[in-house]
C-alpha cells in the first residue's frame, strides 16, 4: 500500500502533466472518447479463493490492453477457516484507494511545481463483521469507517502539503466510489 | 394483563376460561393505540372473516373486506364488553418490579402484587427512526408513521417516504394521491399480491399452513422476526399495493437510504438487487402454495396458477437527492416501530432492547408476552393469530401458577 516516489531528472516526481493537460483539452473536444470501460475477470479456485485477472480495457473510442496481463490472488485468512492464498477483497478495496490517491497526490504536486521526496500513506477500514455474518441486520457489511494517514516529505508548507491531500482526494475515482453510492448490476448469464 | 388490546383482550379471555383471577392494565382506552397511535385511512391488512378471538369472530355483511380503524375499535370493544375482561381503563404501568413470589405492578393508581404478569403492550409503542435523521435540514420537516394522519398534515411541496413495508408503501401511494411528488426509498421488503388465485393471499398463508409455522421451526428467527410488514393494503377494490403499481402511479423509487451528507440524502445502487430478492421471495411463496394445491387435490377451490410481472427496474434511479433545494419538504420516516419497555424494571432485555423470550415465555420466572412478530407462529401480531397464541401462553402460565403456589395459596 505504501508508495514511493522519486524524483526524475525530467519531471520533478515522473508525472507527465503536460499529457495529461494535452488530453483533458483534446478530451473537451471530444467528450464522446472519454467514456471508459474498465474490466475485470474473475474466476474462483477454490474455497474463498479466487484469481482476477485485468488485461484489456475501453477507452478512447478503441479496445486498449496493459502492457501486461496483471492478476490479483484473493482469500480470506486462516482464522476464518480459509487457506490465506492472497489478500481479502475487502484488503483491495484499499488498496484502490491508496493507490488511486497516491497518484493523484503525484500528480498534483508535480502540477504545482511541488518536489516530492517521499510519500507513504496508511490506511485502516473499520469493520463489524457481525454484519456480513448476519448476526445483526442493523450493521452494515462493509466498512462503517476507513482511515488514510499521508506522510509527505516535501518542498512544501504544511499547509500546501494539505492542500495536495484534499486535492488528490477531490480527483480520485475510487474515493469517490467509495463515499458514494453507485448503480450495480449483478446478473447470471 | 399489561395491556387490552386484541392480544391482551384474547388472553384475559382465555384466563377467565380457566378462572384464574386476574387484571387487565390499560393505559388508555381498550383498543388504545388503535384509536390512537394510527393513521386516518388505515385498514386492517386481513379480510374480515379473519377477524376471529377466542369466543368473538366478524358478523358483519363484508366477510371479504377489510376493517377501518373505527370498525377496528368498535369489533375489539365489543369483544372486551361480552367477554367481561376485568379492564382497567386509564391506568398506565409506571413500573414492573420483580420481587419475592411474583411482581409490583406499579400504576398512575396504585401497586398491584402478582404473581405472574403478561406484557401485551403491543409491538408499536413508537416509531424506530434511523439515526441519520439527526443530519436532515431544518428546512425539511420530519414526520414518523407514528405521528402521520393524512397528508394535508405535510407541508406542500415534494414528499420522501423512507421504507417500503406496508406503511411506507400505503403512506406513498396516499400522499401521491393528494398530487405531490413523491420519492420512496427502497430497502429490504416483502412483496405479495393482494389475490392469488381468486383468493386473497392471507388466506393462502392461513389455509396452506404457512401461517402456523412455529417459532421453533425457523431457522433465522431474528431475522424472521425482523422483517419488514408485507406490501399490502386493505381497500375494498382488493387492489394490489406493490412497487410496480407505485411506480406506474408517478412515485419515484431510489434504493435504500444509506446516509445524509452535507445535505444531500444518498441513496443505494443496489436497488435491482433488492427488487430481485423480492420478487424471488414471493415466487417462492406462491410455489408453496401451488404445492399445497397440487397436494389436496384442491385445484377445483382456487383459480388458475399465476405469476407476477417482476418489478420493474426505473430507468434511472437517482443516487442522490439534496435535501436543501426545496424539491422535498418533508421525509416520512416509515422505517419501523418498536415495543417500549422503559417501566420494566426486570432485566429481561437484549443489549438492542428486544424482549429475551422463548416463545412468549420472557426470561423470567412468571413474565409472558403475547402479540409481539413470529411470537409463537409466523401469524402472531395478526388477530386471527393471538387465539393459539393466548392458549398456549396460558397453560404455561396455568402450569407455573400451579408449580409454584403452596397447596390452597389463592392464585393471584
Amino acid at each position: 500500500m505504501a508508495e514511493k516516489k522519486t524524483v526524475e531528472k525530467r519531471l520533478r516526481n515522473g508525472v507527465n502533466v503536460g499529457a495529461l493537460l494535452e488530453a483533458r483539452e483534446a478530451l473537451k473536444k471530444a467528450p464522446q472518447a472519454a467514456k471508459f470501460k474498465w474490466r475485470a475477470s474473475c474466476k474462483w479456485q477454490n474455497g474463498t479463493h479466487s484469481s482476477t485477472k485485468v488485461k484489456g480495457f475501453h477507452g478512447l473510442g478503441e479496445e486498449q490492453k496493459h502492457k501486461t496481463e496483471f492478476t490479483f490472488s484473493a482469500d480470506h485468512p486462516e482464522i476464518f477457516a480459509s487457506e490465506d492464498l492472497g489478500a481479502t477483497p475487502v484488503e483491495y478495496v484499499l488498496v484502490g484507494l491508496a493507490s488511486c490517491l497516491m497518484a493523484g497526490v503525484a500528480a498534483v504536486a508535480e502540477n504545482r511545481g511541488i518536489k516530492l521526496r517521499s510519500v507513504e500513506a496508511k490506511l485502516e477500514g473499520a469493520m463489524d463483521i457481525q454484519g456480513i455474518l448476519g448476526i445483526d441486520s442493523d450493521v452494515r457489511n462493509g466498512f462503517d469507517d476507513v482511515k488514510v494517514t499521508f506522510n509527505i516529505d516535501a518542498d512544501a508548507t504544511k499547509k500546501e502539503i494539505e492542500a495536495l491531500v484534499a486535492q488528490s482526494q477531490k480527483r480520485s475515482a475510487v474515493y469517490d466510489i467509495v463515499t458514494n453510492p453507485t448503480n450495480v448490476t449483478v446478473v447470471v448469464a | 394483563m399489561i395491556g387490552a388490546g386484541h392480544a391482551g383482550l384474547a388472553t384475559s379471555r382465555v384466563l377467565g376460561e380457566r378462572s384464574i383471577d386476574h387484571v387487565v392494565l390499560e393505559r388508555g382506552e381498550v383498543a388504545n393505540s388503535w384509536r390512537r397511535e394510527r393513521w386516518d385511512s388505515l385498514r386492517l391488512l386481513t379480510p374480515n372473516w379473519q377477524a376471529r378471538l377466542p369466543g368473538h369472530r366478524y358478523d358483519g355483511d363484508d366477510p371479504d373486506g377489510y376493517m377501518p380503524m373505527a370498525e377496528v375499535i368498535a369489533f375489539v370493544s365489543r369483544y372486551a364488553a361480552v367477554s367481561g375482561a376485568p379492564v382497567r381503563t386509564q391506568t398506565a404501568v409506571t413500573s414492573v418490579t420483580a420481587v419475592d413470589g411474583g411482581y409490583r405492578v406499579g400504576t398512575e393508581r396504585g401497586e398491584i402484587a402478582c404473581r405472574s404478569v403478561v406484557l401485551a403492550s403491543g409491538a408499536c409503542n413508537s416509531a424506530a427512526v434511523p439515526a441519520l435523521r439527526a443530519a436532515v435540514p431544518d428546512s425539511v420537516a420530519c414526520v414518523t408513521a407514528f405521528d402521520y394522519r393524512n397528508p394535508s398534515q405535510l407541508p406542500d411541496g415534494g414528499v420522501l417516504v423512507v421504507g417500503a413495508s406496508a406503511t411506507g408503501v400505503q403512506l406513498a401511494d396516499e400522499i401521491r394521491r393528494s398530487g405531490r411528488r413523491v420519492v420512496l426509498s427502497v430497502g429490504e421488503h416483502v412483496r405479495l399480491p393482494r389475490i392469488y388465485r381468486g383468493r386473497d393471499v392471507l388466506w393462502w398463508m392461513e389455509a396452506s399452513g404457512v401461517w402456523n409455522q412455529r417459532y421453533d421451526e425457523i431457522d433465522d428467527l431474528t431475522r424472521a422476526r425482523g422483517l419488514p410488514s408485507p406490501q399490502l393494503v386493505g381497500t375494498p377494490e382488493h387492489a394490489t399495493l406493490d412497487l410496480n403499481t407505485l411506480a406506474a402511479a408517478g412515485v419515484e423509487l431510489v434504493g435504500r437510504l444509506s446516509a445524509i451528507r452535507d445535505g444531500r440524502a444518498l441513496f443505494s445502487g443496489g436497488l435491482r438487487n433488492l427488487f430481485a430478492l423480492a420478487d424471488l421471495k414471493m415466487d417462492r411463496l406462491l410455489d408453496t402454495f401451488d404445492e399445497w394445491v397440487s397436494e389436496g387435490a384442491r385445484d377445483a377451490e382456487v383459480g388458475p396458477r399465476e405469476r407476477f410481472e417482476p418489478t420493474r427496474v426505473p430507468f434511472s434511479s437517482p443516487l442522490e437527492l439534496d435535501l436543501r433545494r426545496g424539491e422535498i419538504r418533508s421525509i416520512v420516516w416509515a422505517t419501523g416501530f418498536r415495543p417500549e419497555y422503559g417501566w420494566l424494571h426486570v432485566p429481561v432485555l437484549d443489549h438492542k432492547g428486544h424482549l429475551r423470550h422463548d416463545g412468549g415465555g420472557v426470561d423470567a420466572p412468571g413474565l409472558y408476552a403475547i402479540g409481539l412478530p413470529l411470537l409463537r407462529r409466523r401469524k402472531s401480531t395478526f388477530i386471527i393469530g393471538a387465539e393459539d397464541d393466548a392458549r398456549d401462553i396460558v397453560t404455561h402460565l396455568a402450569r407455573y401458577l400451579d408449580q409454584t403456589s403452596n397447596r390452597g395459596a389463592s392464585r393471584a
